[in-house]
């Protein structure tokens, strides 16, 4: 027995020596072939849908680049971190991917809230992170100094221009007079949303009605909405992410208010008519970056290559996070170098970069000026509705 | 807001409030119950109602069960876990000082909201919709007939549990075992048996609380049960703790409590509010509004 065990226990040791051997080897072969790009998602948590695609968006531009034979001979490869769908994890991740995996640049969360979080790592490591869809205007500008955040870029337009699109076509499309806001009060994305969602709607001579809050993770909101049915509103706002606002339109139209609801693009999820049933998700409009459904040949194309390796449509996420790493790939080649502070330079000047989501330029705050679209649910299902230029 | 409006708006809170409460009842009774004969506050009891939900989801969705079978299906496998849980974590310490079962019970609590995470994913999961949601419109007044559903339900398990206790031999066993341990030992009841019991019927009730939630939110995660197991441990302690209508009571009482605050004050002050009734109980009724003021033996 004894000496089977010694046996068992030289056997393992050696194994691991070999193993050890072999991932010292690759780390060195990485350090000198490959470059890294990290990726900061939502792989789980309330919000692991936006991840997942995020994630599938990032690895299809990778693979396009590798396919034509990388950049400057190198491959590129991407390392991702799950932080969980919340911000203390999103800023844990954040250093990880800094000074373990030494990544040259980072695909930043979905979350604004996440993406602010980590901010601070981005900045004091000189290296850069892009969020694919964070909207939110403190994501880039410090709201303590009012100074850009240098290491901070989104390939998204920001809420003040979603939220008046929202506001816009609540009063000048659905005609609405009166609209009621029902917020995500722990999100900084909604929050934002909302506030100028406010400011157009009432230039446009419209009234709030009703202004009242969640909190993430809830899970009853009919008290609330019979509140908000008492001041019966033309429309609603509902500026979350699809976990709670499939809930909040599920419990919405059972009480009856079948007038309609508006969003943002956290509503773009395959789990929302999951959530709220086909049948509660008509009426329902949303602000987003893109359509699959749209006919420019970019987004075609991408929604084959798309398809073709994943057997399902990109949404806004895949296709954002396509954008966003591509953008950085753009900036090294232009850069012609991967060292972060040179790519950081580089990607500050991108000017209309001929992206899925339509031609993005960055401006001095970092943010992408481009087009939104107007997404209409019926049944459940996105129909592509109206495109809205900056 | 004209008063036809006001009084409409009422009755359809308190409408949202006794389902919602209905809830916070069935959970409150578990840990009422358990109290009563252990004196431990089981702070796993909102994570059993996770298990449940879970089970019955499974149950559902995997196995194809329909509403009945799939809820008795949790209620069962909840009161296995339930009783393995006191068998492997609190009888062990049963002589030990009220404190070190009370941080094993918070231990069990992580180990099964993270246990949980590992074995079915933290993803938030989609309950598959059981039976179809019909509106009953009054007047105005809404009422869906998921709210009936719970509703009748949770009166159905009240009334069996109210017969158990008073009415059958292991009910009897069961007050005896609340009333005076050692007593009843002498008496020649089966202590660990009859608390064996108990541990099975709250967590089955748990469960059953679990399934409906399921159904009725459409949405459950493996961190669900803290919230609305807080909930119901206010619920308990304003009921009284350890008296089983007051458990009922208190959970309607507090449901309905919530869901004024977010309908006619502000829909960020309902937990605020909850929490407040807690402190508020605990300073001048600690024994709650059904409990007797029962005063410690020095």
């Amino acid at each position: 027995m004894r000496k089977g065990k010694f046996a068992k226990f030289a056997s393992l040791a050696v194994t691991g020596l070999m193993l050890m051997a072999l991932v010292s080897g690759c780390s060195q072969q990485t350090s000198s072939d490959v470059v890294k790009l990290g990726a900061n998602l939502e792989m789980t948590g309330n919000n692991a849908t936006f991840g997942q695609s995020a994630k599938n968006g990032a690895e299809l531009a990778i693979e396009e680049v590798n396919a034509k034979g990388g950049i400057n001979g190198k491959k590129l490869a991407l390392i991702v971190a799950d932080n969980k769908s919340e911000a203390a994890e999103a800023a844990n991740a954040m250093q990880k991917l800094i000074t373990q995996d030494k990544v040259v640049g980072i695909i930043a969360p979905i979350a604004s809230s996440s993406v602010i979080a980590g901010a601070q790592v981005n900045q004091d490591n000189k290296v850069l992170a892009i969020s694919p869809t964070a909207s939110n205007p403190k994501v880039t500008v410090n709201p303590d100094t009012g100074k850009v955040r240098d290491y901070l870029f989104r390939a998204a337009f920001i809420d003040p221009f979603q939220g008046s699109v929202m506001a816009n076509f609540a009063s000048k499309s659905l005609n609405a007079k009166t609209a009621a806001l029902y917020i995500d009060n722990s999100s900084d994305y909604a929050k934002g949303l909302a506030q100028f969602f406010k400011e157009t709607f009432e230039k446009n001579g419209g009234k709030i009605v009703a202004q009242e809050a969640y909190l993430a993770k809830d899970t009853d909101f009919k008290a609330t909405l019979t509140k908000i049915s008492s001041t019966k509103p033309d429309v609603i706002f509902v500026p979350g992410y699809y976990q709670e606002v499939g809930m909040i339109i599920k419990q919405g139209r059972e009480l009856g208010l079948n007038m309609p609801v508006l969003g943002g693009d956290g509503w773009d999820s395959a789990k929302l008519p999951e959530i709220a049933g086909a049948k509660a998700l008509n009426n329902a409009f949303f602000a987003n970056h893109y359509s699959p459904d749209d006919n420019s040949p970019a987004i075609k194309a991408f929604v084959a290559a798309y398809e073709k390796k994943y057997g399902a449509k990109p949404d806004a996420f895949a296709a954002l996070s396509y954008d966003a790493t591509m953008m950085v790939i753009d900036a090294m080649k232009r850069a012609n170098s991967f060292d972060p502070v040179k790519i950081k330079d580089e990607l500050a000047k991108t000017k209309n970069y001929a992206a899925v989501s339509g031609s993005i330029t960055l401006n001095e705050t970092h943010d992408a000026v481009k087009s939104a679209v107007i997404i209409e649910l019926k049944d459940g299902k996105q129909t592509f509705r109206e495109k809205i230029n900056p | 807001m004209e008063a036809g409006s006001i009084a409409h708006q009422f009755v359809q809170q308190l409408i949202n409030g006794v389902s919602l409460g209905s809830i916070y009842a069935l959970i409150a009774l578990g840990y009422t119950m358990i109290y009563g004969i252990l004196k431990l506050i089981n702070f796993a009891h909102g994570d059993i109602y996770m298990v449940g939900a879970y089970v019955g989801f499974f149950a559902t969705s995997i196995l194809k069960l329909s509403f009945f079978p799939a809820l008795l299906m949790a209620m069962v496998v909840a009161a296995v876990v339930g009783m393995v849980i006191e068998r492997v974590a609190y009888r062990p310490l049963r002589n030990s000082p009220k404190i070190a079962i009370l941080i094993t019970a918070i231990g069990v609590s992580l180990f099964l909201e993270y246990g949980g995470m590992l074995l079915v994913t933290p993803q938030p999961r989609t309950f598959p919709a059981v039976f179809a949601a019909e509106l009953y419109n009054f007047g105005g007044i809404v009422i869906n007939s998921q709210q009936i559903v719970i509703l009748a339900i949770s009166i159905a398990l009240m009334i069996i549990l109210t017969y158990v206790v008073q009415k059958t031999k292991a009910g009897k066993a069961m007050r005896a075992v609340s009333f005076d341990t050692d007593a009843a030992k002498l008496m020649g009841i089966n202590v660990d048996q009859t608390i064996s019991f108990t541990f099975a019927v709250g967590s089955g009730l748990a469960a059953a609380a679990g399934v409906l939630v399921g159904i009725y939110y459409n949405s459950i995660d493996p961190l669900m049960g803290i919230m609305p197991g807080l909930k119901a441990f206010i619920a308990a302690v304003l009921g009284g703790i350890g008296v089983i209508p007051g458990a009922m009571a208190g959970g309607i009482i507090l449901g309905i409590i919530e869901a004024m605050v977010s309908g006619f004050i502000s829909s960020t002050f309902r937990d605020a509010a909850a929490f407040g009734i807690l402190i508020i109980i605990l300073l001048f009724k600690p024994s709650g509004l059904m409990g007797k003021n029962v005063r410690e033996k020095v």
